[in-house]
């Protein structure tokens, strides 16, 4: 049973072509290590078994009569920020309560089209702001990874933490993803898989509850570099139901692959070289850079001068779209009410309520920065410093085909060691967040181990529309780097066959549910 | 612009004469068959909810798509207000909290409108034209309604409307009086009826003005103002600025000051009274809406919708004037509405056009009038009205004969 | 950039989110350090640069005016805390 949910999406796809392999005995495997490891990790929120089955059966169907869909019978996870129709959906949110969409986002249902398997939805940072999964309404998500001879357990990051965990515990062959500052490629890089964040309008926002609109993208969290190329083929369209999705062809990926990098041109920004930044990391990024002339790449030294302004001025644009994306959650049309004694009253008992801190610190900045009289000093001077970031990358593209620097500036860190400080939180994007400011594609690939065992990435950003080059050079990382592995499965209980009702995790209850 | 200031208009209190400031910012809903973001239906009415799609209702994850037409309706009213047309605008989010604003933001434009500076020229009944100046016109979406009288306890909240395309069409305060206030927004309305850009219909709320309204002594500096909300009738919008004129000046004899605030008609009493509670000036944190691109407009479009213009009013009264010799009192009664104006055109074909616009308005307005009936359901036809008249003018019957044929 | 608490509640209001007496205090704390290590912008020279409104030079996309949406009421309230006759239902409203 281990050994089917040990597959890549290649291997699996090519299995099932064969009928080697049934979807149905695929995605049982799926529910069945769920089941066993959910207490421990908290990844999924809940499961949803007989989705899942009768979704499998129609590949195995179509299989049988060698129509298979690209994606037919591969079961993947779903994070909690993709409406999925008929099935609740809270961005792990209090106030979304106990909200069921009757529409499904374009992303997942590209997915489903293509004939995938939704095992169930995966736990998150609320309304994806956050870098460790901490702030979930649903109890934090960890890590499948432990510092050696440590039982002490990890956050998988965030905000996609549920994604990152499941993947790299096999509780899925991929998940979707987003990432609005880093949050795909912030928890690959934590659990050793692989993430990438397409360019901004690569993928459709439709359906994906908003957080910071001209940020957000969706994105795939993988075990293989081949896998992400893959599912992100199928992620991407052009919505006409988005108006920032972008008019352009999709180009299948996974072909990008078979291209050499010989000739490669790889710049290596000084400023990423920031000051306290640990000699493990320093040792990693010189890693990559020698995999890289091994690979016949030129390496360039490259200049970003607003690098270390990103992160501030990410913290003025992405609170300020906030503060007014998230005014709909108003307990009025769906959700958490809470009763108050006017009109006024209700807003502010239901949002004080609903809300989480963090969610309400950064609708309380985003207020305040586009607040009478603070506009003009800080929402239009971070527009116009993210104006000097994407010409700092316009300028590199000049020299270069991509941009590699470390991930992260740290590996995994344990629950609670961080989220005292908001800042020091916030410091965990440093090297994603540039990347969203631009609008960019940016993959964060598996490249090796701290001295204590942890998983850690190395992260390529490619021009725009050009996740192709981006895939590529991470190809040459995951060659050198070796595949996947995975940490030892200590979440396991004994094995137990899939009940037949994948009742919800244990889960904080909302307050006193309304009658709907 | 200097206004002059015509004895008429003033109003006399306890410590003399006081000129009244108006500027009107009137909101006329576009013709369209669907909202300014969404594909729900923009129609009048139906079962509560029912013109509401995902995304007029502010579900998680939806995202606003502009209407084509909307932008060129707005292009075409500000064409026909004689206005600069701004090829590139954006659309801002106007942030604050409504129940009948499902997003907590309304879409609409702030420091780029579509439409820039124009003109309205303006008849009043006794000869005086005056022009008044327009600052601006821009998109944005309408809100959904609520309905406070169903039940003791809780309001009912309709989005049907939520997403509707309106047009804001800001006047410079060039008004000093209810009556040039009334001319202006008739003349506004038969404009926009003559472009088809709004039906101008007051009663269904197609066309509604927020007033705003200062006073005083001539040749002083500007008062400060009053918002008088949502004024949906034209007589209203008198009534309402002769109160509220009236309210300013009792408190500034009486030596208090005007407090600048929101303020709303009522009919019944014909006053105006106090709107929300002052708690805080309404800080609507403008920004640019992330979900959306700027509007970018080629000059190729604007001309090529320049083309389809029809005769406006103010050139139709000119040419009735030159070539049916009418005066310009009779030419504007009839310009006043398009239809009436292409019906008097056909009576009038080889005729001697006073005696067919005497007919016209007087004869036929009095029946269509005793009937109930619009110009488009008359009895008489344009042509057989033209018959009658040829009738007369070449003697084969008197005008008193003809009448009676009329009433027949 | 110091905010003081009054300031907090001010923004809290226009938020429509209750703040307690504590969570101002702490909320103070919280956003005048991140509006102080915000401050880190003022060195960035930005004399002569626009802000960005998008991130690819793409066109405004523009729909039909063709109705394709609406009649849905039910699945519209479907979600409502409160409803009646495919209303949303609020507390008065005084007008």
């Amino acid at each position: 049973m281990g050994e089917l949910t040990g597959l890549t999406i290649a291997e699996a796809r090519e299995r099932l072509r064969k009928k080697e392999i049934t979807a149905r005995e695929l995605t049982e495997a799926h529910l069945c290590a769920i089941e066993a490891a959910n207490g421990a990790l908290n990844a999924y929120l809940f499961a949803t078994p007989e989705k899942a089955i009768d979704m499998a059966k129609a590949s195995d169907a179509r299989l049988a009569k060698c129509e298979g869909l690209p994606l037919d019978g591969l079961p993947l996870g779903v994070k909690d920020l993709f409406c999925t129709k008929d099935v609740r959906t809270t961005a792990c949110s209090a106030i979304l309560d106990d909200f069921k969409p009757v529409y499904e986002s374009t992303v997942t249902q590209n997915l489903w089209d293509a004939g995938a398997v939704m095992l169930g939805k995966l736990n998150m940072d609320e309304f994806a702001m956050g870098s460790s999964n901490e702030t979930s309404h649903f109890k934090p998500c960890v890590n499948p990874w432990r510092v050696e001879g440590s039982d002490k357990p990890l956050v998988p990051g965030g905000s996609s933490g549920g994604s990152a965990s499941a993947v790299a515990a096999r509780l899925a062959m991929a998940a979707t993803a987003s990432d609005t500052g880093g949050s795909i490629r912030q928890p690959a890089a934590f659990t050793g898989t692989v993430g990438i964040k397409p360019t901004y309008g690569r993928c459709s926002r439709w359906g994906m509850v908003a957080f910071a609109s001209s940020l957000d993208q969706a994105g795939p969290l993988t075990r293989t570099v081949r896998d992400a190329a893959i599912m992100l083929s199928h992620m991407a369209s052009h919505d006409p139901k988005d108006s920032t999705s972008a008019d352009k062809p999709v180009p299948d990926f996974e072909k990008a692959l078979a291209k050499k990098v010989k000739g490669l041109k790889i710049g290596i920004p000084k400023e990423y070289r920031i000051d306290g930044m640990s000699a493990e990391i320093e040792a990693l990024w010189q890693q990559g850079i020698d995999w890289f002339k091994a690979a016949g790449a030129q390496i360039h030294e490259i200049s970003l001068p607003h690098t270390k302004y990103a992160l501030p001025a990410y913290y003025i644009v992405a609170p300020a779209e906030a503060s007014s994306n998230l005014a709909r959650y108003d307990g009025v049309r769906y959700g958490l009410r809470i009763n108050g004694r006017d009109i006024t009253g209700m807003y502010e008992e239901t949002r004080s309520e609903g809300f989480g801190a963090e969610v309400k610190r950064r609708i309380l900045i985003g207020t305040y920065v586009l607040s009478a009289g603070y506009y003009d000093a800080y929402y239009i001077k971070a527009q116009k410093v993210r104006t000097l970031i994407r010409r700092d990358f316009e300028d590199a593209f000049r020299a270069v085909d991509a941009i590699l620097t470390p991930a992260t500036p740290s590996p995994a860190f344990a629950i609670g060691e961080k989220s005292g400080d908001p800042i020091e939180m916030y410091l965990n994007d440093i090297f994603t967040v540039t990347v969203n400011m631009a609008g960019l594609p940016g993959i964060s690939v598996p490249a090796g181990f701290s001295q204590d065992g942890l998983p850690l990435g190395l992260q390529l950003i490619g021009r725009p529309f050009d996740e192709e080059t981006v895939l590529r050079a991470a190809q040459v990382i995951e060659d050198a780097a070796g595949p996947a592995r995975m940490p030892e499965p200590w979440w396991r209980v004994a094995e137990s066959p899939p009940s037949k009702t994948g009742k919800p995790p244990k889960k904080a209850k909302a307050s006193a549910k309304k009658s709907s | 612009m200097t206004i002059q200031t015509r004895q008429e208009n003033l109003i006399d209190g306890a410590t003399g004469p006081w000129e009244v400031i108006i500027g009107l910012e009137v909101h006329a809903q576009v013709s369209s068959n669907s909202k300014l973001f969404s594909g729900a239906s923009t129609e009048f009415g139906g079962e509560p909810n029912s013109h509401v799609s995902l995304v007029d209702a502010a579900m998680p994850g939806m995202l606003p798509v502009i209407n084509e037409h909307c932008v060129r309706q707005a292009v075409r009213t500000g064409l026909g207000l004689k206005a600069a047309i701004n090829l590139y605008s954006v659309f801002d989010r106007k942030n604050y909290f409504y129940p009948d604003l499902p997003q907590g933001y309304q879409i609409s434009q702030y420091k780029h409108p579509i439409v820039g500076e124009g003109v309205v020229t303006v008849d009043m009944k006794d000869g005086y034209t005056f022009e008044v100046g327009i600052e601006r016109v821009h998109l944005e979406q309408d809100a959904g309604k609520s309905l406070h009288d169903q039940h003791a306890d809780y309001s009912f909240v309709d989005l049907n409307r939520s997403g509707v395309a309106l047009m804001e069409i800001v006047s410079r305060p060039d008004l000093r009086s209810a009556e040039e206030a009334k001319a202006y927004v008739t003349k506004l309305r038969t404009i926009l009826r003559y472009l088809g850009t709004c039906d101008g219909n007051m009663e269904q709320g197609s066309l509604r003005a927020d007033v705003n309204v200062s006073v005083r002594k001539p040749g002083a500096p500007l008062g400060t103002r009053c918002e008088i909300k949502n004024v949906n009738s034209i007589r209203f919008i008198g009534q309402a600025i002769d109160a509220e004129a009236r309210r300013q000046i009792g408190i500034l004899e009486e030596g208090g000051t005007i407090s600048q605030e929101t303020r709303l008609f009522d009919p019944k009493t014909g006053q105006t009274r106090s709107m929300r509670s002052k708690e805080e000036a309404h800080d609507y944190r403008y920004f640019p809406d992330p979900d959306l691109l700027p509007l970018e407009l080629t000059q190729g479009y604007v001309e090529g919708i320049e083309k389809t213009l029809p005769e406006l009013p103010d050139a139709k009264k000119a040419r009735f004037i030159r070539d049916f010799a009418l005066s310009p009192y009779d030419a504007g009664v009839l310009v006043a509405d398009k239809e009436n104006a292409d019906y008097f055109e056909t009576v009038a074909k080889g005729l001697d056009a006073k005696l067919a616009s005497n007919w016209v308005t007087g004869d036929l307005f009095g029946a269509l009038n005793r009937l109930g009936r619009g110009i488009e359901d008359s009895p008489v036809s344009a042509e057989h009205l033209g018959e009658l008249i040829d009738l007369i003018s070449t003697g084969v019957i008197s005008g008193r004969i003809a009448k009676d044929v009329f009433e027949i | 950039m110091k905010v003081d608490e009054a300031t907090v509640r001010h923004v809290a209001r226009l938020a429509r989110i209750k703040v307690s007496e504590q969570e101002a205090k702490s909320l103070q704390r919280e956003l005048s350090a991140i509006l102080d290590w915000v401050e880190q912008l003022d060195e960035v020279d930005i004399r002569g640069v626009e802000p960005m409104t998008r991130v690819d030079g793409m066109a405004l996309p523009q729909r039909d005016d063709v109705v394709t949406d609406g009649e849905i009421a039910d699945q519209i309230v479907k979600n409502a805390p409160l409803t009646e006759d495919h209303f949303f239902m609020v507390p008065k409203v005084v007008e």
